[in-house]
């Protein structure tokens, strides 16, 4: 593998006297699909906030094509190309489905004019097209999600990371957005999916890491994690005893 | 319209401002009218931070009263003229903006409203204390004879509160209208993804904050030279911070309009009431109208006015 696109070394994070995550490793590379796994609690969330700037970590690095970005707030490392989407989604409200997407535009590290022809066509691709004028209040859950994702990528990021995009979703919508992802993966971006939906998880990623209390467990591809005792234990275990 | 355009309408409203003395014989319309106009400038100020970016200001009257003691202070003191008393008080203005968000913006929204309150208690204390600034009892400030032009003291100030105005509203609607203004909307619904999407989110609460404190602290500039008299109770009165606050939720806070129509309306009624009525029942009316607009129309005249268009959009926008 030649050098990581990310580069986690020895991070931690604890919330007054809670250990919330680490120290935990690891390494993106560029183009790959990632999937993070893990109970609730296990820190799954932390790892972005962390990798995305909105916690400090208490000690460890944090690496970005080569770049130490460690110390870096929040919105410099979107501007570098690090995207995220939030597990609620954050819509902003009071604006319009394309006003929306020309935030990261207006912010972002785009140095394109188009913006209003690139937003139409992010919308498209994530079939929002029809619902460009309306005001983001107005959408319904999977479009909310859908909206999360465009403006994530209306960024042009790097790296995706998808936090539970698919939660509360029918089969049906959780195939549309695997397919938005899948489409954005083939045209470059990394992605790192966290998810509770195994089996979408596990058909959209290459490499899974299984989280459990601010640890990394397990890693492997996802056939590998599937079979894990270890896994199994703390994870499908505890599914399947609720 | 375009923003050049729009700045031409309010130019020549300034421009048109000039002939008004001519026009209207009785200065009490002036008198009136500038209180109504400082009320314009007060609340698109104040919609500035409170409107777009969503940040509660309980303290207009710290900055308004700011302004107006500056603007005495650089009076007396070097007998500067008004021009530079009104940019004195706005960069005034603007450092207690800076100063006051850098200290409370890293918290969320309720601890700034409560330090803008605060604010007004700290200063008016501290005026309270100066001698230099005339203390409690206040302090008389004998303006320069206005040009001849306007044939009054209260027409001349009338006119400079109007050209105050019209730069205040061009400024509000094109931040409205730039990316500050989409930035300051997206911190408004929600900060985390705002900084996500490259925002930055301290930067522009800062800005904010410098440009919604400078334009309040401009609005005060002139009133020592319209009362010719400064006094404390008076220039960090309860009542501009309620009519800051009460005058964009009235109108709407989401654009330039919504301030401007809360504070034409409202300053009005205020205007009538405390002549035909009495100067106590004007209180007593804005507590009556911001409640029953916090109840029945939270988004203000023009979100009432949209909401009545929106069943037509959902009509023709939706598939059946």
């Amino acid at each position: 593998m030649s050098e990581p696109l990310l580069s986690v070394r020895d991070v931690s994070k604890s919330f007054g006297a809670i250990k919330a995550l680490g120290p935990v490793g690891l390494d993106v590379a560029e183009g790959e699909r990632l999937g993070i796994i893990g109970p609730n609690g296990s820190g799954k969330t932390t790892l972005i906030n962390c990798i995305t700037g909105f916690f400090r970590p208490d000690t460890g690095t944090i690496s970005y094509k080569g770049q130490d970005i460690t110390r870096l707030p929040a919105y410099r490392r979107a501007r570098l190309g690090l995207s995220r989407s939030f597990q609620i989604p954050h819509p902003f409200t009071g604006m319009t489905v394309i006003e929306n997407l020309l935030v990261p535009m207006d912010y972002g590290a785009t140095s394109a004019r188009k913006e209003l022809e690139n937003a139409e066509e992010i919308l498209r691709s994530v079939g929002l097209a029809e619902r460009r004028d309306h005001p983001a209040e107005q959408l319904s859950q999977l479009e909310l999600r859908k909206l999360e994702l465009a403006r994530a990528l209306a960024a042009r990021p790097a790296i995706l990371i998808a936090d539970e995009a698919m939660a509360g979703l029918s089969e049906a919508e959780i195939d549309d957005i695997l397919s938005v992802l899948f489409e954005l993966n083939r045209a470059g971006v990394t992605v790192i999916m966290i998810e509770h939906i195994m089996h979408a998880v596990m058909r959209y990623s290459e490499r899974v890491i299984c989280l459990e209390t601010g640890q990394v467990i397990a890693e492997g591809s996802p056939e590998k994690i599937t079979s894990s005792p270890v896994v199994q234990k703390v994870y499908f275990g505890e599914q399947t005893a609720r | 319209m375009t923003l050049p355009r729009f700045a031409l309408v309010a130019a020549l409203l300034v421009v048109a401002g000039l002939f008004l003395p001519m026009v209207i014989p009785n200065p009490y319309y002036f008198y009136a009218g500038y209180v109504v106009l400082q009320y314009v400038v007060i609340a698109t100020g104040w919609n500035i931070l409170g409107g777009y970016a969503g940040y509660t200001n309980f303290g207009a009257s710290a900055f308004f009263g700011a302004g107006a003691y500056a603007a005495a202070f650089l009076f007396k003191a070097f007998g500067l003229p008004l021009i530079f008393q009104i940019l004195g008080a706005a960069a005034v203005g603007m450092f207690l903006g800076v100063a006051t968000g850098y200290l409370t913006l890293r918290i969320q929204g309720v601890y700034f409203a409560i330090a803008t309150v605060a604010l007004v208690i700290v200063l008016e204390t501290l005026v309270h204390n100066t001698e230099y600034l005339g203390g409690a009892s206040g302090m008389t400030h004998i303006a320069p004879p206005p040009p001849a032009w306007f044939g009054g003291q209260t027409q001349f100030v009338f006119w400079v509160m109007l050209v105050i105005a019209a730069c205040a509203v061009v400024l509000a609607r094109w931040l409205e209208l730039s990316w500050i203004g989409r930035g300051l909307r997206a911190i408004r619904a929600s900060e985390p993804a705002a900084e996500s999407c490259g925002v930055p989110t301290l930067r522009l609460k800062l800005l904010a904050c410098a440009l919604s404190g400078g334009v309040m602290a401009a609005a005060g500039a002139p009133y020592p030279t319209y009362t010719s008299y400064l006094d404390p109770v008076s220039a960090f009165s309860l009542l501009i911070g309620l009519n800051a606050l009460a005058m964009p939720l009235i109108g709407g806070t989401r654009n330039w309009k919504g301030p401007v129509i809360g504070a034409l309306l409202l300053a009005s009624v205020q205007q009538i009431a405390t002549v035909t009525i009495s100067s106590e029942f004007n209180i007593l009316a804005v507590g009556v109208v911001l409640i029953a607009f916090v109840v029945l129309a939270p988004e203000g005249l023009l979100g009432l006015k949209s909401a009545w268009a929106r069943p037509k959009l959902r009509l023709s926008g939706a598939k059946p």
